[in-house]
């Protein structure tokens, strides 16, 4: 082992001093600490995307480029969707943890006190992209402010088996509710039912459950945001009509699906149709050799989509808005700005929005025009989700309230009960009990 | 030299600290300081924060005002609440008891002599190591509406013609949580009644058997009176386990469906946590404590009971 010599170790010390003292007096000539103790990291949450290629462009070439492009690091990080809402509040709570977090529909009413307004950004972006839908302004922006930046709709759509619906004389998707309980219920007959979920599940459930009571005519409450109004015979023919729907047509084993229950069970060719993102399309397009009909023929010739059906008050869609807030905890907020600012930046978007496929559809009106929706005509009826959804706590405003509602899975649950035996009346009046607590608070 | 040292030695006196630890009550309290730090840090305080959050209107990011009992009024009030509370002592009364019944059968046989019985043993504890989320999410696919491989199972077997609605259906629901918190708990049993079991000492039964006394009476007056205070522990860990039980549920049902799985600690997270009410799930949460501190008092002054016979 080679001996330390004193004179050796005071040359070393005295190099680093001339380093140090250089650096430092580099420090205060610029009056900027150095590079590496300026790197800031943005930590960026967001769900694991139904679209697996989407989050694999995000960590290996949009995030890289991002952090080349603003000399910043990002920390990407996805989790289930049912998980956001747990993580959000506890990283408020405890003052810490990611400087941007992914919203889903109003949800970012609960959260308005602990969010930076990102007002500027948002209206930026509108100007530069023919205008924001009124959809994703009324959930982003209280009037106040933008608690969030807008970011995507999931349209929900059902996917369909043609040659199965073809199969039961139905060559085109049923225009009514009482049209498509016929087709359910022969379709159930010849062992392919109506997959549904009712349980407690962020996107499906809801965006089933909501737009179906509109179609109704039902409705949480008054456009006062106040009067609750759920206990209406509208309402009450549609509890009575799910039940029958339920046990006519769907398969019953899906009261307590989540969202991954009906794309699996699509995929294995258990269901012949489901309300669902684009993503089983997308899955067969992905493997077609994995996905093959009963006849040896690729399943995705054999998917269509379709609004939902028409009720006696009219057609209606509800779409999972996704968002992102700053938090106000966050050190980073300038840093988290630029970012969202770069990552909505056109040829940015653009990457991400072609990797979905259309399974995404952007909150702002340019993006109808894009190639995406006439590349593929089975994904055409995705082009104007964000334009024709409608937010939960109709007739009211999507606030605080009519999140909370949502949370709670209220209409799901109203639903779900009567589907389990409930008498529709019953059923109404529990989700009117459960509606006024909130509303009257 | 040595006797040098050994004079200075003789001379050297403790220091203050050391002679006041001499002191058995200095003595006590610094023994029992790190462990009433950690109690206060990570019991006492988070229970006080519960209890002043639960009288509050703190919502997520809002902290709110003092609102006396208003919450635990609401609470009254709440059909889903009370759904809970049954649900939470219908589980825990259920699977204690199955628990109990069969870690005690299997405790019995585990204490035979057999070949191979250190592996035996070993395996048994299984369900207990595994982490419970990892162990659930198995179960959750065995009990999946489409794909699972006990109705499969039953169906190839002609048991059943239909599909059995294993977690879409509320009681069928409830039985699968159980089936599982039994499966999980078992080996608890099980292991710690065995530990029992071999504190007893054979030439007891020995001689009842001598005695006369068939195997029944010798389990019943002999093998299980001297077995009861260490069941009584166990049940009660258990007891405090199955009560507060949350991942379980969570992954299994998530409280549903319609809620009709929600036990206490998922009703307060679905409420506190997703929906940001934090001082009504707090309050939800709380509610857990006077039913819980019940039970365990009556179970304590009944070990206590047992053991000063």
């Amino acid at each position: 082992m080679g001996q330390t010599k004193r004179r050796s170790v005071i040359k070393l010390a005295g190099s680093a001093a001339a380093v140090a003292s250089t650096g430092m007096a580099g420090i205060l000539a610029t009056g900027r600490t150095p590079a590496y103790a300026q790197t800031k990291t943005v930590h960026w949450l967001r769900w694991v995307d139904f679209v697996p290629a989407s989050d694999t462009l995000m960590r290996k070439e949009l995030m890289p480029q991002a952090e080349k492009d603003l000399g910043i690091k990002i920390n990407f990080e996805t989790v289930n969707g049912n998980d956001l809402q747990p993580r959000t509040t506890a990283a408020i709570q405890s003052g810490t943890g990611p400087d941007l977090i992914q919203a889903f529909n109003n949800t970012t009413y609960i959260y308005g006190n602990s969010v930076v307004d990102l007002s500027d950004l948002a209206e930026d972006l509108g100007k530069r992209e023919g205008g924001i839908y009124k959809y994703a302004r009324s959930i982003c922006s209280d009037g106040k402010m933008f608690m969030s930046m807008p970011w995507a709709v999931i349209g929900a759509m059902i996917a369909y088996r043609k040659s199965w619906f073809d199969e039961v004389g139905a060559t085109s998707f049923p225009k009514t509710w009482q049209e498509y309980r016929d087709v359910a219920k022969k379709l159930k007959a010849n062992g392919h039912p109506v997959g549904q979920t009712l349980g407690h599940t962020f996107g499906d459930a809801p965006t089933f459950t909501y737009p179906y009571l509109w179609s109704w005519g039902g409705k949480e409450v008054e456009a006062d945001g106040k009067t609750v109004a759920i206990n209406s015979k509208e309402t009450v023919e549609s509890v009575k009509f799910m039940a029958g729907f339920w046990k006519d047509g769907c398969d019953e084993g899906a009261l307590a699906w989540d969202d991954t229950n009906n794309n699996r069970a699509f995929l294995s060719q258990t269901i012949s149709a489901t309300l669902n993102g684009a993503s089983i399309y997308i899955e067969t397009l992905r493997k077609p050799d994995q996905y093959q009909t009963e006849k040896g023929t690729p399943m995705n010739k054999d998917i269509l989509h379709s609004p939902l059906p028409a009720g006696p008050a009219g057609q209606y869609g509800m779409h999972l808005l996704q968002s992102d807030m700053l938090m106000k905890y966050s050190k980073n907020q300038d840093a988290a700005k630029e970012f969202l600012k770069w990552i909505h930046a056109e040829k940015n978007f653009e990457k991400w929005f072609v990797s979905q496929k259309g399974f995404a559809t952007p909150c702002t009106a340019k993006w109808e025009e894009h190639k995406v929706w006439t590349e593929d005509p089975v994904m055409a009826p995705f082009k104007v989700a964000a334009r024709l959804g409608q937010a939960p706590g109709y007739a009211g405003l999507p606030n605080g309230k009519a999140a909370e509602a949502l949370s709670k899975y209220i209409v799901t649950d109203m639903y779900a009960k009567a589907v389990q035996g409930m008498p529709a009346e019953d059923a109404v009046k529990w989700a009117e009990g459960e509606l006024k607590k909130i509303y009257s608070a | 030299m040595t006797v040098t040292a050994l004079g200075t030695a003789r001379v050297r006196r403790p220091s203050v600290r050391l002679r006041r630890l001499e002191d058995e009550r200095w003595l006590a309290l610094a023994l029992l300081s790190p462990t009433a730090v950690l109690l206060g840090l990570f019991i006492a305080y988070p229970f006080a924060e519960g209890v002043l959050l639960s009288l509050s209107s703190a919502k997520v990011g809002d902290p709110g005002v003092f609102v006396g009992l208003k919450n635990f009024a609401k609470l009254a009030d709440d059909n889903i609440f009370w759904t809970a509370v049954w649900n939470t002592f219908w589980y825990t009364g259920v699977t204690t008891v199955f628990k109990l019944g069969l870690g005690l059968w299997l405790a019995m046989l585990l204490n035979r002599h057999f070949r191979g019985k250190a592996l035996v043993r070993a395996f048994i504890l299984l369900p207990f190591i595994i982490p419970t989320v990892l162990s659930t999410f198995a179960w959750k696919w065995m009990f999946d509406p489409t794909f699972s491989v006990i109705n499969w199972s039953l169906f190839h077997l002609g048991f059943i013609k239909a599909r059995i609605n294993w977690l879409g259906d509320p009681t069928l629901a409830m039985t699968s949580i159980m089936i599982v918190n039994i499966w999980r708990g078992v080996p608890f049993f099980a292991i710690s009644l065995l530990a029992g079991l071999q504190t007893i000492s054979p030439e007891l039964n020995e001689a009842a058997a001598i005695d006369g006394a068939r195997p029944w009476a010798r389990f019943w007056y002999v093998t299980w009176p001297l077995l009861l205070p260490v069941t009584m522990v166990v049940m009660l860990f258990s007891v405090i386990q199955t009560f507060a039980d949350f991942q379980l549920v969570y992954v299994m049902t998530g409280g549903g469906p319609a809620n009709a799985t929600h036990l206490f600690a998922t009703y307060a997270y679905q409420i506190g946590i997703v929906s940001g009410l934090l001082s009504e799930g707090a309050a939800v949460s709380l509610a857990m404590f006077p039913f819980l501190f019940i039970i365990v008092v009556v179970q304590l002054l009944y070990i206590r009971r047992v053991e000063t016979r």
